[in-house]
């Protein structure tokens, strides 16, 4: 199960690390930074169930504004 | 050939494949066939020498006089080599391929992956050989002519056919005119573009990457080593990837990713590709192109691959990037799986309805083909800027984090599915470890036959079902001698085989074949104890296992595997 609830002891210093994780980045590299977090802590957690309730929650109430450009489907 | 005598040097690229005129163009009315496979591909060539090393007349039609062009499939897999060992080709294909088992993975300068695809000894056959589709094709055209029951015609189209519920007619087109044919089961193995798929209305469905390949064959004298080669973002190629690998007879081949906005018709050009190759191998390297073309790949499949009495098999049903290898290399598989159901149907032993395990089964595996492609091929080809920024994550993490290279994915080597769900496999009773599942292709072994080395695989009956008794190498009841010995006799018969520990063996074994253990792999890698049981189908995947063998439980095991349950 994905725990929402206040799990973080310091949560205000973990606030301020995250955000001062990305500074002087531009978006390309936080990108990258991004990305890289979320893999090391994914294999952290490892519990594919709670991984994807996490997905799930983070995509939540967003409504996709474009369309991968890169696909073609076939008729 | 067998008996390797094989003609030496035969330049199958050139090989024109001559027509010639069929007693049937002057027939009054269309001429039957039980089997007309169409197109002479790998898929068509393993399908027709499979039903015809198993006793079935078979009628191979091709549109053209050449065997394979160009830069097609050159890697070919494990499974699909023991296929060919059964169809007496496996040997000359290994001779002649380079064999490899490791490919290694490089982000922009440095290694970060490597992997070994048969990590573990006691297989007669590697992993993968590469081996240009040309040779596969030649020595499996010398294969077919040596069998009298299977005739090929060149130069002969199908341009037209009339599925029925009795059989199919087909139009066919030759540079002598057209004539009419009627079969009771047509194999289609006409390739991506299926000619006949169109004629039925039917459509082979799924995406299209936007990305464009330039694949080159290049002749030169190069050390690499006999690896597969993946550059993510290398210097020499920057921000797309590059694949090199080893041909025989000096060949490599070097895909380059090229993008979507490359113009395919001006990347063909040799002042475009010598640069690029000059790039990866430096400028003093002398080499020659052999073939250079540029691809855009699809993961496609038919929704079923039987309709009626059509079955259609390789390309036309499905396609796949070649990440992984898994076009030619499923292909042959849909052959096997489809030759001995045809072959049990015509001969009456077997209902129609055992063809619908062939749709199961089958769109079973392409599933499972074109998910693994289609996961490569997102990984290789990120869909958007987010999918981009993971992949590179995934790639600059891999140099000191374990878990990150396993997420790189520069192709999923074909493996062999195991038709877990199939209607044909008899569900374990009994308590099972490993990978041996009913539905699983049977792992290969060393054996001992009569004293001499020898591979468990090829001990398995050539065509037919097989039964594999494990025991303590301690005498036999005669009942159950008997009883093993009966399963040759049935209406299928099953093909007994005891499996005994090095150096030990009943004193009567009523002629059944005796395979020593020596390293006990065979029995480890089928969980087995003395009195294990195993059926094992015509194409080798296991349908059923006991820990003990019980004839009333092989029957109807053996009557399900056969659609007459
Ligand atoms: C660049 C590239 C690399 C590849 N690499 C690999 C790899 O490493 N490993 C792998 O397993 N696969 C690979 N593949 C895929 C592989 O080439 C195909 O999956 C394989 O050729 C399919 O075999 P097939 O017999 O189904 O069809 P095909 O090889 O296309 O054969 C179809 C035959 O049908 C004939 N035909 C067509 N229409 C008619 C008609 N109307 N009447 C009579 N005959 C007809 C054609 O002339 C042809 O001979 C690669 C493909 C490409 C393009």
């Amino acid at each position: 199960m994905l725990n929402t609830d206040l799990n973080l002891a310091a949560p205000d210093d973990f606030y301020e690390a995250l955000v001062e994780l990305h500074r002087d980045l531009t978006p390309e590299q936080s990108r990258l930074v991004n990305a890289k977090l979320i893999l090391l802590l994914a294999n952290h957690i490892g519990d594919q169930a709670v991984l994807r309730q996490a997905m799930a929650k983070a995509r939540e109430g967003i409504i996709p504004a474009c369309q991968d450009a890169d696909l073609r489907t076939l008729a | 050939m067998r008996g390797g005598k094989a003609p030496l040097n035969v330049d199958y690229q050139a090989l024109v494949l001559d027509y010639a005129r069929s007693p049937d163009q002057d027939a009054p009315r269309p001429v039957w066939h039980p089997v007309i496979v169409v197109g002479a591909g790998p898929v068509g060539l393993s399908a027709a020498i499979d039903l015809a090393q198993q006793g079935v007349p078979v009628l191979l039609l091709d549109d053209d006089d050449r065997l394979s062009t160009g830069s097609r499939a050159i890697c070919f897999a494990k499974r699909t080599l023991e296929i060919w060992d059964r169809l007496g080709v496996g040997q000359r294909m290994v001779d002649k391929g380079v064999t490899w088992n490791l490919g290694k993975v490089f982000f922009r300068e440095e290694p970060v992956y490597s992997f070994n695809l048969l990590p573990e000894a006691g297989h007669q056959r590697p992993a993968f050989i590469n081996l240009q589709q040309y040779y596969v094709e030649g020595f499996l055209l010398e294969r077919a002519r040596e069998l009298p029951n299977l005739e090929i015609r060149w130069k002969n189209q199908v341009t037209g056919l009339e599925p029925a519920p009795d059989g199919v007619t087909l139009t066919v087109s030759t540079p002598e005119g057209e004539y009419r044919l009627r079969c009771d089961w047509l194999v289609a193995a006409d390739g991506a573009r299926s000619p006949i798929r169109r004629a039925m209305g039917l459509e082979s469905k799924g995406r299209t990457f936007r990305d464009r390949f330039l694949i080159a064959d290049v002749r030169m004298q190069a050390d690499f080593p006999a690896e597969r080669w993946f550059w993510f973002d290398p210097p020499f190629h920057p921000n797309q990837s590059v694949l090199l690998h080893m041909q025989p007879d000096g060949v490599w081949r070097i895909d380059f990713q090229l993008g979507w906005d490359a113009d395919p018709v001006a990347e063909r050009q040799p002042d475009r590709v010598i640069p690029r190759v000059q790039a990866l191998l430096g400028r003093d390297t002398q080499f020659e192109l052999e073939w250079v073309s540029v691809y855009t790949f699809s993961c496609l499949r038919m929704e079923k691959f039987r309709h009626g009495r059509v079955l259609f098999a390789g390309d036309a049903a499905h396609g796949v990037s070649p990440f992984g290898a898994r076009g030619a290399n499923s292909g042959v598989q849909d052959a096997e799986n489809l030759a001995w159901k045809l072959r049990l149907v015509l001969e009456g032993k077997a209902p129609a309805s055992l063809l619908d395990s062939y749709d199961a089964e089958r769109v079973h595996a392409a599933d499972e083909n074109i998910l693994n492609s289609t996961r490569s091929t997102d990984f290789i080809t990120p869909k958007n800027e987010a999918s981009r920024a993971f992949r590179d994550a995934t790639l600059e993490l891999a140099k000191d984090c374990g878990f990150a290279r396993r997420l790189v994915n520069s192709g999923r080597l074909s493996v062999p599915s195991t038709y877990r769900d199939s209607p044909l496999n008899t569900p374990d009773g009994d308590a099972f470890e490993g990978l041996m599942q009913p539905g699983a292709p049977a792992v290969d072994a060393p054996v001992r036959v009569r004293g001499e080395s020898a591979w468990f695989l090829r001990q398995l009956g050539q065509n037919g079902f097989s039964g594999l008794y494990f025991s303590d190498g301690g005498d036999l009841h005669p009942v159950r001698l008997e009883a093993l010995r009966s399963l040759a006799g049935g209406a299928v018969p099953v093909q007994p085989l005891l499996v005994t520990p090095q150096g030990v063996r009943p004193e009567e074994t009523g002629g059944i074949p005796v395979l020593e253990d020596p390293e006990g792999l065979l029995t480890r890698r089928y969980d087995a104890q003395p009195g294990t049981f195993y059926l094992l189908r015509p194409d080798q995947h296991v349908c059923a296992r006991w820990r003990r063998f019980d004839p009333g439980l092989v029957r109807a095991a053996l009557a399900r595997a056969t659609g007459n349950a």
